[in-house]
């Protein structure tokens, strides 16, 4: 039966050997289960958030895998869009990280607030001036669109498209794409830029608080072109990775040097613009009567957080992968990759949980926070349901559609 | 004096050379408004008080140490009010008739974006479900609801009280009500009479006046979001403290 379900040309590692390797992704995952089920049934008591670190590990994760998951609709663009066919070899395993990305950060989202149950509030009476508001309607649309992405994906399985019916179903929604793809585009340009505008928005921590260009703050566009940056990175990483793991050539070379190329052209770009922000950041918060080092000169928080993120996680990378000869080398292109989306990560990190670390009241003394237990749990469950979905789609459905000519090769 | 103006501000303006730090205004506030006994697992930063005294001092040596108790609760901004904007489904609104920035319990999803949002730290969640020991339930003040786990409350004016004042002046065919037949707990429960409270728009009122004051000083001013919370001290350093931005002359400040 399993060698039935994997696709024809390809060979995958013999099933016991499978087994094992899910096993603690499957353990992983119960913990992190347990652990969500003390949240939802006692209380976000079990957590370590409190009044003053209202936001903890949970809204910078999700922010994190939203960010890294935009690989999908940034592939989906320019390969629909732009017409950039070589990009045919990835798509299917970007829309598939996508969709584990969104789906992964919406399942947290609904442990991390209060009241799930009144989440669709939000939908029936909402306040079109928060920026919460927005991100809320384009995740919930774009997840939408990511399962519809996904659902061919699973339908070209080799039993499945036995079925007529299956496969006339996979042919129609795939003429979908093109329109899908322009849609996951627009709802993921607005839900990256609302999920910084969240930040930027916030008049009362001059830290984050951020002009607007237009109506939205300079945040908003730093989030959409930052994802915009590191999603073909993350591609190329978990290409890498997957190709590492089940020690398969899974796309040819040059795929992952395009995916480098366009990641660090867009990476350049946004460097630039994060210096001049943070410039004119600087000077704003100068005009307010704030001193811009003061913000990096409590505790642990000193200005080699901004020098690391700008520089060596930003500046750094963009130049070796815009390199032809870094892109060319297989180890210096990953490590290249890695830090570029190691830069986002901080730069997540930053806006979310040093925010909030700072004081705002004169007399406020610095607060830290450790994530308890549970929040580290149900974090980790998102990595193993993540693993799960990606070691199923990797064994059974066309992550890789190059793999087969190859292999034949 | 009957209070003649359409549209109210309700302020407050705080003495704190008045204030001995006694924390009666945080008992009266928790009774009036129905906030249930603390879990016994609770702490500083996860407890509710809608009105909290922080200590202030001057962090000089005996005997030039001199410190004051600052109550801090909402400070229903004005103006570019930093938890409405954010709110996502509405559960904050800014009452235009009364000025008083209210928070909708019964609305609130649990999102904590407006605790994120608030610089004065005024804003409280449930992290556990309220829980009243037996007999205490008799104590609970009918015309304030009681709020569950997972939403996030704060101190609304003593909204409740608002709207039995209303209510009276109604019954009785006014269409005002006079600036002493609406007063929040924290000011009437006062024993030194450091809590003032009435409509800054009317230029006669005491609030307004003092709120005039050169003693006079608002917290974090500087962002434009015009606290409707004033305070008064004759002490330069007090001035001094609250006028510091975030720095490292954080030292000798502590927060009681």
């Amino acid at each position: 039966m399993d060698k039935q379900l994997i696709s024809r040309g390809t060979s995958r590692t013999p099933l016991p050997r499978f087994m094992l390797w899910i096993l603690p992704w499957v353990a992983m995952l119960g913990i992190g289960l347990y652990a969500i089920f003390l949240c939802l049934s006692k209380g976000l008591n079990q957590t370590n958030m409190d009044n003053r670190f209202s936001f903890g590990l949970w809204i910078y994760l999700d922010l994190t895998v939203i960010a890294l998951g935009a690989g999908a609709f940034f592939t989906g663009f320019l390969l629909y869009i732009l017409k950039r066919k070589e990009l045919k070899a990835v798509i299917n395993s970007a829309v598939t990280i996508g969709f584990i990305c969104y789906s992964g950060a919406v399942a947290v989202l609904a442990v991390d607030v209060g009241q799930p149950l009144r989440a669709w509030f939000t939908f029936w009476h909402p306040n079109v001036h928060s920026m919460l508001a927005e991100v809320t309607f384009c995740i919930t649309c774009y997840l939408i669109v990511l399962i519809i992405e996904y659902i061919p994906v699973v339908l070209k399985n080799r039993r499945i498209k036995n079925v007529p019916s299956m496969l006339v179903f996979e042919f129609e929604l795939h003429k979908l794409m093109v329109v899908l793809a322009a849609v996951g585009t627009f709802l993921s340009f607005f839900h990256q830029g609302s999920l910084g505008g969240l930040y930027g928005v916030l008049v009362g921590r001059p830290f984050a608080f951020r002009p607007a260009l237009g109506i939205w703050p300079t945040t908003f566009f730093l989030f959409i072109i930052s994802a915009a940056a590191v999603g073909p990175s993350f591609i190329l990483l978990t290409t890498w990775l997957t190709s590492k793991i089940s020690r398969k050539q899974l796309v040819k070379p040059e795929v992952l040097q395009d995916l480098g190329k366009i990641s660090g052209s867009i990476l350049i770009f946004y460097i630039i613009l994060k210096t001049v922000d943070t410039i004119f950041w600087i000077n704003s918060v100068h005009a307010l009567g704030f001193s811009p080092a003061g913000f990096f000169r409590i505790q642990e928080f000193g200005t080699w957080i901004l020098f690391l993120e700008i520089v060596v996680l930003g500046l750094v990378p963009a130049i070796l992968l815009l390199s032809n000869r870094v892109r060319q080398n297989t180890t210096l292109l990953v490590l290249s990759a890695t830090l570029a989306c190691a830069g986002i990560v901080l730069n997540r990190y930053v806006m979310t949980i040093q925010t909030l670390a700072l004081p705002t009241l004169p007399f406020d003394q610095f607060l830290s926070y450790s994530p308890s237990w549970q929040e580290v749990a149900t974090f980790l469950a998102v990595i193993a349901y993540g693993m799960l979905v990606y070691s199923f789609s990797f064994r059974y459905l066309t992550l890789f559609p190059q793999e087969r000519e190859i292999q034949s090769v | 004096m009957e209070t003649n103006h359409t549209s109210p501000r309700y302020g407050m303006v705080i003495d704190v050379d008045r204030c001995t730090g006694c924390g009666n205004c945080m008992v009266a506030c928790a009774v009036e408004n129905n906030v249930p006994p603390a879990d016994p697992k609770a702490t500083e930063r996860t407890g509710t008080t809608w009105m909290r005294v922080s200590k202030l001092e001057n962090g000089l040596p005996f005997p030039e140490n001199r410190s004051v108790y600052l109550p801090v609760s909402c400070q229903q901004c004005d103006h570019h009010t930093p938890c409405v904007s954010v709110c996502p489904q509405n559960a904050v609104e800014y009452d235009t008739e009364s000025g008083i920035v209210a928070q909708i319990p019964v609305r609130c999803f649990g999102c904590r974006y407006c605790v994120t949002a608030c610089p004065y730290h005024a804003r409280y969640y449930n992290w556990w479900d309220p829980v009243w020991p037996e007999g205490m339930e008799k104590t609970l003040n009918p015309d304030v609801s009681t709020r569950m786990r997972g939403v996030v409350e704060k101190c609304n004016f003593c909204h409740g009280r608002l709207q039995a004042a209303r209510a009276k002046a109604a019954a009785e065919g006014r269409r005002t009500i006079a600036d002493a037949e609406y007063v929040p707990a924290c000011g009437e429960s006062c024993p030194t009479h450091a809590i003032h409270f009435g409509n800054l728009s009317d230029p006669n009122s005491d609030v307004s006046m003092l709120s005039k004051d050169k003693r006079a000083f608002r917290l974090l001013e500087e962002l434009g979001t015009e606290p409707k919370v004033y305070f008064l001290s004759e002490q330069d350093w007090v001035h001094a403290i609250v006028k510091n931005k975030i720095s490292t002359e954080l030292k000798g400040h502590g927060n009681g």
